[in-house]
């Protein structure tokens, strides 16, 4: 099957003599699929989803969208053209029209009856039902994202593109649009492609989840791979604590401050590894598989669980730990790996594409 | 016990006389104005209300409202995005531009117009070119267009400023082209800064009273003081008065219809980014000659026209006329100024700590006394001194008073900025460690007015130095001012002998622009 929009060697630089604020972006996203590109503040993040929507131009490269160049071969499709609905991080919603006429804004070719039938329709989608006559001033910040969500799925864009749509919500708030819009996207069939600084966000919300530095993706894949199987150091500890560790592999293992590990994939010589804190485990006394001793500097109680750190040779690890494991600073314990460490591509390796 | 009572006591008097002041300086000659009005018999009355005439000037002050809004609009909209949407080269110079007609008093405009054209004008003098004189609707028109567009020109810029370029963008991602977007979105957004702005200068043109009398077109604010100076009736004047008061209450009462439910402020948190500028490529050219012409209509007209006059020999004006003239405008504005910054201090401090419908009501008093038409209100004072304080009329005390209360809503702007800036709590502080409230208010929080106060005082100085229908009805026997010797000598078409008092006039009202334009907060052009 053929992608529904492709992206390929896309590069922008605002000014010269400063580095691409994209630089060679190159992904695909499937009809159907719900898509993240996530990256620190300034890694291009935004700027790539301006582009694919036509709010900025970029140098190089090429958008297509079912089939259609949209950028590309001189060829620049202007925004209200390229049918990509567009969900902006303050919503941007007109001041001057009611709730129903900003979801009615992009109807077209349609009587003022069916527009305004159709507006209501996705707003009792977004459940906002009976808020049709309000000015968007008059609504909570959750009730305003749900009407910018509105007003761009009620024209029935081929794409969605949300940009950083839910970090204007407090985090309770946040945790409950994030399912309701997954909910509401695979409902209705609808790609989306969603941009966001917060891993947390872009691992719970998308099918696929792209990690961007400097202009580019370090790399693709579920939201299960890429945090299980970082490729990059950068990755690693984008996603999350990690543990890291310097060594020299031996084939499938390698011999470890940690005791011998094994690996996720077969590597000779120095090697950087990275291990999950929550792929370690603690126990009082020692056991048969090879568990190192170790003591305990400091525990982090965070309610559902706690993060230890302990100490184990010459080095600190961070554990991760149920909340019933209760250790105290300068209890004895034994250390023990869960999961294989993943060997992490030294910086310039090429990476195997795919 | 009884001290404290006795203090609280007197901090009352020293907030509320000031107030009191303001009510009975604005709203009771307001009254006399009706008072006077009904002065008649009834059959006299129908006779005056329902005459011919008044349908006329309605007709004319009207029009020519409505024509001065239409050609600012014309002129302001297109500057305004030229100078916040575009590439266009120099556009702070041509932000300035947009601003410096507000240097120019209206009754100089009229001036340099009317010195313009005709055959012993400026243009024939020097290019032996001969246009007709404008006067009439037209020359009143241009006029007044010419000096009030800067008014809508601020606030369509600063309104183009400040939209947030993602509902454009929205509304292209929904499918609108370009000019649909303009249409269905930008326009809306700038209806407030349009209103707001039209609001002031059809409040110009209703109390505009020096160009409408030297270009002859009689509006109600000429035919007032027709009527006053030359025919001594004054029941018909105080009717006209009337007229005038509820058309401009009508337009008040309009303007906040129309912005009633229209908060449009960005619903959302993030900050604005900057919006994407319009290459104009080849057209850089037209649109200076659009700019670079207005600039020169609106400013470098009057400032050529004064210094070609000056150098007229004929005629020329006495250097100790032009002292006297300058020794009345100071001796009346000089303690005006000082007697708005008073009245303005409590009147601000009352509004700004102690917010209640009687204080916001205080307040919008004193914005009602500066939105009266000039003659209307000056007639009204004529009126309620004759019956009330007959000693006053016509004194310079009772001038300087009219100055303060007409131009109090100026100098409220200053000290009400200022106030917001000094923080309740030191007051408090101060009330902790001893101080009575005045003490208190003079040591904590007045020490942090004091610029604000300036400003203020500067502002009504300015502006009381070229007031002209005021000074007319108000003025003691004899009394000169730049503006109204600048108003005689241009009326009877003396243009060399005005020449140096509109010289006076333009730097005047250079300094007052300096001063708008220091107080407003920097923004980048």
């Amino acid at each position: 099957m053929n992608p529904l929009l492709t992206v390929s060697c896309l590069s922008k630089q605002f000014a010269d003599g400063v580095l691409p604020v994209v630089n060679g972006l190159s992904f695909e996203v499937e009809e159907g699929e719900t898509f993240a590109l996530l990256g620190p503040s300034g890694c291009g993040k935004t700027t790539a989803l301006r582009c694919i929507a036509g709010f900025e131009t970029a140098d190089s490269g090429t958008v297509t969208l079912d089939g259609q160049t949209l950028v590309g071969d001189g060829i620049s499709v202007p925004p209200e053209r390229r049918g990509i609905g567009f969900v902006f991080q303050d919503y941007a919603l007109f001041p001057h029209l009611t709730v129903r006429e900003n979801v009615a804004f992009g109807l077209r070719g349609m009587t003022k009856k069916a527009c305004r039938a159709r507006a209501d329709e996705v707003l009792r989608l977004v459940g906002l039902g009976g808020l049709e006559e309000r000015k968007p001033y008059a609504l909570s910040g959750g009730q305003q994202q749900r009407v910018a969500l509105a007003r761009a799925i009620a024209p029935r864009p081929r794409l969605l593109l949300l940009d950083e749509p839910f970090s204007n919500l407090d985090a309770l708030l946040r945790q409950e649009m994030r399912e309701r819009v997954r909910d509401l996207l695979k409902k209705e069939r609808m790609t989306a492609l969603l941009v966001t600084h917060d891993q947390e966000e872009a691992l719970s919300f998308a099918d696929r989840v792209a990690v961007m530095q400097n202009g580019r993706i370090d790399q693709i894949g579920t939201p299960e791979a890429i945090y299980a199987t970082p490729r990059t150091l950068f990755v690693a500890q984008f996603l999350g604590r990690t543990n890291l560790l310097l060594t020299q592999a031996e084939g499938d293992t390698a011999e470890t401050v940690l005791g011998r590990l094994r690996l996720n994939r077969a590597a000779s010589g120095p090697v950087l590894l990275s291990i999950r804190p929550e792929h370690l485990a603690l126990t009082a006394e020692a056991d048969a598989t090879g568990s190192l001793e170790g003591t305990v500097l400091a525990r982090e109680y965070k309610g559902h669980d706690i993060t230890y750190r302990v100490q184990v040779g010459s080095i600190d690890c961070l554990v991760h730990t149920g909340n019933r494991v209760r250790f105290e600073p300068g209890d004895a314990v034994w250390v023990r790996a869960l999961e294989p460490a993943v060997v992490l591509e030294k910086v310039g390796e090429v990476p195997a594409m795919g | 016990m009884a001290t404290s009572t006795l203090r609280r006591a007197r901090t009352s008097w020293a907030l509320w006389a000031p107030m009191a002041v303001v009510v009975v300086g604005v709203l009771v000659p307001l009254g006399y104005l009706a008072v006077r009005a009904f002065d008649a018999e009834a059959g006299e009355l129908a006779a005056l209300i329902f005459r011919e005439r008044n349908l006329r000037l309605l007709g004319n002050t009207v029009g020519l409202t409505v024509a001065v809004l239409g050609l600012t609009t014309v002129l302001a909209g297109p500057l305004a995005w030229l100078v916040t949407r575009t590439d266009l080269r120099g556009r702070r110079g041509l932000t300035l531009l947009g601003v410096l007609p507000l240097a120019v008093p209206g009754y100089v405009m009229a001036y340099a117009l009317l010195a313009t054209g005709g055959p012993n004008g400026t243009l024939a003098g020097l290019t032996g070119l001969v246009v007709p004189r404008p006067s009439g609707f037209v020359g009143a028109w241009l006029a007044l267009s010419l000096y009030t567009f800067p008014y809508l020109f601020l606030n369509l810029r600063t309104a183009l400023l400040g939209l947030d370029p993602a509902l454009e963008e929205s509304a292209r991602s929904l499918g609108a082209g370009k000019r649909e977007t303009l249409r269905r979105v930008i326009l809306p957004q700038l209806r407030p800064a349009f209103l707001a702005g039209g609001l002031l200068i059809a409040l110009h043109v209703l109390g505009d009273f020096g160009v409408v009398s030297l270009m002859r077109f009689e509006t109600f604010s000429y035919a007032i003081y027709l009527q006053y100076s030359a025919s001594y009736d004054r029941v018909y004047a105080a009717w006209l008065a009337l007229m005038l008061l509820a058309l401009t209450g009508a337009l008040l009462w309009g303007e906040a219809r129309l912005l009633r439910g229209r908060r449009l402020h960005r619903a959302g948190t993030g900050t604005a980014r900057r919006a994407r500028l319009q290459r104009l490529g080849a057209w850089q050219v037209p649109a200076w000659a659009f700019g670079g012409g207005l600039g020169f209509a609106a400013v470098g007209l009057p400032v050529v026209t004064v210094l070609y006059w000056l150098g007229r020999s004929a005629e020329r004006e006495t250097w100790g006329h032009l002292l006297t003239a300058l020794g009345d405008s100071v001796l009346a504005s000089a303690p005006a100024a000082v007697l708005a910054g008073l009245l303005a201090l409590p009147i601000a401090y009352l509004g700004v700590r102690r917010p209640s419908p009687l204080t916001q009501g205080l307040e919008r008093i004193a914005y009602l006394g500066y939105a009266t038409p000039p003659l209307a209100f000056a007639l009204a004072l004529v009126f309620f001194s004759l019956r009330v304080v007959p000693f006053a009329y016509q004194t310079l005390g009772l001038l300087v008073a009219a100055y303060a209360l007409h131009f109090l809503a100026e100098a409220l702007g200053p000290v009400r900025s200022a106030l917001y800036q000094a923080p309740p709590q030191a007051e408090e502080a101060a009330r902790s460690l001893g101080r009575t409230p005045f003490r208190a208010f003079m040591e904590a929080t007045f020490p942090l007015l004091r610029r604000g106060l300036v400003v203020s005082i500067a502002f009504v100085f300015l502006s009381a130095l070229k007031e002209l229908p005021i000074t007319f009805l108000l003025s003691p026997l004899g009394f000169q001012t730049l503006a109204t010797r600048m108003w005689s000598a241009a009326n009877e078409a003396m243009f060399s002998v005005a020449a140096p008092y509109a010289l006076a006039l333009i730097l005047v009202s250079t300094a007052l622009v300096g001063l708008l334009l220091s107080e407003r907060t920097p923004d980048s052009a």
